[in-house]
């Protein structure tokens, strides 16, 4: 016997706990399956492109921390690339180094909250692996500090390199972090990811298949669930992605686990990444020579990176002023979105929750 | 087998519970800020500034307002600008340190501190008076040779302006490479020379 | 009850002061106000157990976690509670406009009213207990189904999406959960041939935990569905439905839901502490102590699990019941039975041998039977309702821009599979 019902419009959001900012999903319910969803976003728009045209080269990187706000480092490089691909000038190779030290730690500091929030979305009160993943980006932060004075507004890379030099006492909490972090990702492994709950909560639901995710346009994790594995620090490297040897994780399923467990795997690729940096890093200059106030000729420029969350760039179009005549971000958060209903009709609310984390997307970056 | 993933997740948290929490409880204990922290207090040496401006002008949200009297200092003797008015205004400031950087004779340094809260908006603003009166706690964000001199905001002594060092950096190349000797000789932001040493 | 009320000193003392002053023809009415007495003790102390519980659910999740829980208030934090109370007093008691008003104000106590009531049949100590029912499991079993009522009513009069959500989820869950949990406690009972909570006690020779496990299993299973805890917490699920049922409430009456709450799991403790670990028997303590530290085990556990493990999905947790602890209450009934026809007397050594048979024969049930049980999520196959969903995407894949710029062609090769 099929009970006929009215569908219901339930508007999850802007504020909801679980909705990753200011995000707003206008589901239409029949029981608990989701029969119609709409994102609404734009609750959190600032205008960053905009302010970028109104700014000077440097002065933007500060805007870009701003852009998806738990992984600055990757937004300042993506930024710091495209200038210097308009400027046409190659920073020192120890700059380079430590360019991709922090952007690789800025990966696991995200991919951390990203996998935290699993739990979280799942139900564990206070997401408990969520405290732990805090507990060792809090190191994460602490290293971020020494290097550039910030903790989550970083603005480290400078146009040329970065800013300065890490300091002496860099080195060591560095290498024990290294040390102690593949200990954690374990335990966070064994506590997310092996659990039978996660596991017939998570593999299954709201799959994306390889041809839908490039169609929609995804990138990063997400589109490497689903079995493509592309990365731009593979395909196009940028900085030292060429000298060093790592691998990308990919996963067939597509699903929301697979989405999480490409996440988990990628900081440890990231930790190999920094380990052989170390190895490899000589001393040196970290700048190249620039002025903070410059006139890059006319053109345009773009640069992609793998962001953590997908790839990221930004489109500079220079007319010979001091300021950008256009900034365009294309940012991995809101091209996540893209398939948001596809992926959550006929799935359940719990699921919403779910595939809405396994996006990991941020509203700073999705409305900019 | 069916729920050994549960019991190693609870094996997790039952390890974790043996842990220290890590947390800071904070009135009461801080985070130990590293010397490089980019903090509120800003620090301003008078007798270096020359009243160029850069800091205002790289500042990306213009809220350095520098007001100068180009009568108060002799400038044809590599003298300065008197400064009339410095004021930052820390309510709109996000510490990005691009006036630090900018400044060619690294007369403005970061502070050290972030508790700013006031009760009014306008006493978020340091002015010159403040700027002059303050203990001298520069961070070293930026200034590697304080870093090289061991200062330390938060432990360390104060950094009187003969002690805070130049750095020629390579990557200013207009910026001219004079080092504290040399700065002896010029006249000072009030407009008298101090050439003692 | 009788002798056992008569021994008690509270009640002797109101008893005879009542007696005095009004005289012996008001023998009725000294007893109704000595029973009172107690009644209101025992209320009261265990809501204040209940209050005390909230601290220390609170900071135990937080060294779960790595934080240290509420430590300003008072010692350790220890007047926690106490602020809250005040806190939930001075706020506005706000009635959402569309609001059911009676039945909106009259669920929160409703909610509590089952707490109290089961409070009646639980031996706290030797000889210490309200009511030594005949039929008490059965009582417990039949009282506690109130806590859902007060549910439906909160999710139907609040004018909110999320709180329907809550109160229907929580119906569903109660029409499953009631079985398997009245199905452990049949089992119980045949094993004590007694519905009493205090014969029952009595005829653990052995804790039943070790005995039955399967049953200690289904029982808490289904206990902790029924007190809305991780991971059966869908009712309230904070990350889906804000605060579920109770995301209208403010002020008091939300206190009282969260009062009603947190002491129902101090007294499922208790009815678990009674039924599966031997009450107050072989106590090294004062037997209200040790009964206390056993409640304090069963609570420590379930703060455990909350701090570990996420919630199912509710489909996921209906098919548990029926699928899985449905099935193994079952059996677990009928292995008991047999065996009690068997070993028609019980003492500690016959409970052995029937706690190894149960054991061997359970463990190996339960774990065959959780690969028969799938609890994985099918592909949705209500995509056919809405007719906009997955359009075009698929085709849309066809048209990606060929060449080297194509991710699809590039990536496969330059990549290697890992994870």
């Amino acid at each position: 016997m099929t009970l006929r019902t009215e569908p219901v419009v339930v508007n999850v959001g802007p504020h909801h706990p679980s909705t990753h900012g200011v995000f707003r999903m206008k589901l239409t319910f029949d029981g608990e399956n989701i029969i119609d969803a709409e994102p609404v976003i734009g609750y959190l728009h600032r205008g960053t492109e905009k302010l970028a045209e109104e700014r000077q080269y440097t002065q933007v990187i500060t805007l870009t921390d701003r852009l998806d706000y738990v992984s600055s480092m990757t937004n300042n490089q993506a930024y710091v690339l495209s200038c210097e691909r308009l400027v046409g000038i190659e920073p020192p190779a120890r700059g380079k180094y430590l360019r991709v030290i922090a952007a690789e730690l800025q990966r696991v500091a995200s991919h951390l909250i990203g996998v935290g929030f699993f739990l979280q979305e799942l139900g564990v009160f206070g997401g408990t692996a969520l405290m732990y993943a805090f507990r060792e980006r809090e190191r994460i932060l602490d290293m971020f500090e020494m290097l550039c004075g910030a903790r989550i507004t970083l603005s480290y890379m400078r146009i040329g390199g970065v800013l300065q030099d890490a300091p002496e006492e860099f080195w060591p909490s560095l290498r024990s972090f290294l040390d102690d972090m593949p200990g954690y990702a374990d335990e966070m492994q064994a506590l997310v990811f092996e659990s039978e709950i996660v596991r017939a909560r998570a593999i299954g639901v709201a799959p994306v298949s390889a041809e839908d995710a490039v169609a929609a346009s995804f990138t990063g994790p997400i589109l490497r669930a689903s079995g493509v594995a592309w990365d731009w620090r593979k395909a196009a490297p940028y900085d030292v992605y060429d000298q060093v040897e790592f691998e990308v994780p990919t996963c067939e399923g597509g699903d929301n686990y697979d989405r999480f467990w490409v996440r988990m795997q990628e900081v440890r690729q990231s930790l190999r990444i920094i380990e052989q940096c170390c190895a490899q890093i000589e001393p040196g200059p970290v700048r190249a020579t620039m002025a903070m106030l410059f006139r890059p000729p006319p053109g345009e420029a773009y640069v992609p990176i793998e962001a953590p969350k997908g790839e990221l760039g930004f489109y500079l179009v220079s007319d010979g002023s001091i300021a950008p005549y256009r900034c365009h971000v294309r940012s991995p958060s809101f091209m996540s979105l893209t398939l948001f209903r596809e992926m959550l009709v006929g799935w359940k609310l719990a699921d919403a929750i779910v595939t809405l984390g396994s996006l990991d997307f941020n509203m700073g970056e999705v409305d900019r | 087998m069916y729920g050994a993933g549960i019991l190693r997740g609870l094996g997790v948290t039952l390890r974790n519970l043996a842990r220290r929490p890590f947390t800071i409880q904070y009135p009461e204990e801080r985070v130990p800020q590293h010397p490089r922290f980019r903090g509120q207090e800003f620090t301003w040496y008078e007798q270096r500034c020359t009243g160029c401006a850069s800091c205002a002008k790289y500042c990306p949200l213009g809220i350095i307002r520098i007001v100068t009297d180009p009568d108060g200092g002799n400038e044809q003797d590599g003298g300065s600008y008197k400064v009339d008015v410095f004021d930052i205004d820390q309510a709109r400031c996000m510490y990005c340190g691009l006036c630090v950087e900018a400044c060619p004779y690294d007369a403005l340094h970061m502070g050290s501190g972030f508790e700013a809260a006031t009760l009014r908006r306008e006493d978020l603003v340091i002015n010159v008076d403040m700027l002059k009166a303050r203990e001298k706690r520069p961070s070293t964000w930026f200034r590697p040779q304080l870093e090289r001199a061991k200062a330390d905001p938060h432990h360390g002594d104060p950094v009187e302006w003969r002690e805070a060092g130049r750095e020629p950096f390579p990557w200013h190349p207009k910026r001219p490479a004079q080092t504290p000797e040399e700065m002896d000789h010029r006249a000072s932001a009030d407009g008298s020379y101090r050439s003692e040493r | 009850m009788g002798e056992t009320l008569a021994d008690n000193v509270i009640y002797r003392n109101v008893y005879a002061f009542v007696e005095g002053a009004l005289g012996p023809d008001w023998a009725w009415a000294a007893y109704a106000a000595g029973g009172l007495a107690i009644i209101l003790l025992v209320a009261n102390g265990v809501m204040a157990i209940g209050t005390g519980y909230t601290w220390f659910e609170r900071r135990l999740l937080g060294r779960f976690q790595g934080r240290l829980g509420p430590n300003r208030a008072g010692p350790f934090g220890l007047f926690q509670p106490i602020a809250d109370a005040i806190k939930l007093i001075s706020k506005e008691d706000i009635i959402a406009l569309g609001a059911d008003k009676v039945v909106f104000t009259l669920a929160p106590v409703v909610m509590l009213a089952p707490t109290i009531l089961v409070l009646a049949v639980i031996p706290f100590g030797s000889g210490s207990w309200l009511a030594d029912l005949n039929v008490a499991a059965l009582y417990i079993a039949a009282v506690s189904g109130i806590a859902t009522i007060a549910v439906m009513m909160a999710g139907y009069a609040s004018p909110n999406s999320f709180s329907l959500f809550g109160s229907m989820r929580a119906v569903a869950m109660l029409v499953s959960y009631e079985v398997p949990l009245v199905m452990a406690l049949l089992g119980v009972t045949i094993l004590a041939q007694s519905m009493s909570l205090v014969d029952i006690v009595e005829a653990q020779a052995l804790p039943f935990l070790i005995v039955t496990p399967l049953g200690a299993l289904v029982f808490l299973a289904a206990v902790s569905a029924e007190l809305n805890r991780a991971p059966f917490d869908v009712t309230e699920a904070e990350s889906e439905l804000v605060a579920g049922y109770m995301t209208e409430y403010s002020g008091m009456k939300y206190g009282v839901f969260m009062l009603a709450e947190f002491t129902n799991t101090v007294v499922a403790g208790a009815i678990f502490a009674a039924l599966f670990l031997q009450g107050w028997k072989w106590a090294v303590l004062p037997s209200h102590l040790w009964f206390l530290i056993k409640v304090g085990g069963f609570v420590f556990v379930a703060v455990w699990v909350r701090a570990t493990l996420p919630r199912f999905r509710l489909d996921q947790i209906l098919s548990a019941a029926w699928k899985y602890l449905f099935p193994l209450s079952l059996l677990n009934a009928m292995l008991l039975a047999a065996e009690v026809i068997i070993w028609p007397e019980r003492g500690a050594a016959e409970l052995g041998i029937m706690a190894a048979v149960n054991w061997a024969v359970s463990v190996p049930a339960a774990l065959l039977w959780s690969r028969a049980v799938s609890l994985r999520s099918a592909p949705p196959t209500l995509a056919a309702l809405s007719p906009r969903a997955f359009s075009g995407a698929a085709g849309r894949a066809r048209q990606a821009p060929g060449g080297e710029a194509a991710p699809d062609s590039a990536a496969r090769s330059a990549g290697t599979e890992g994870g």
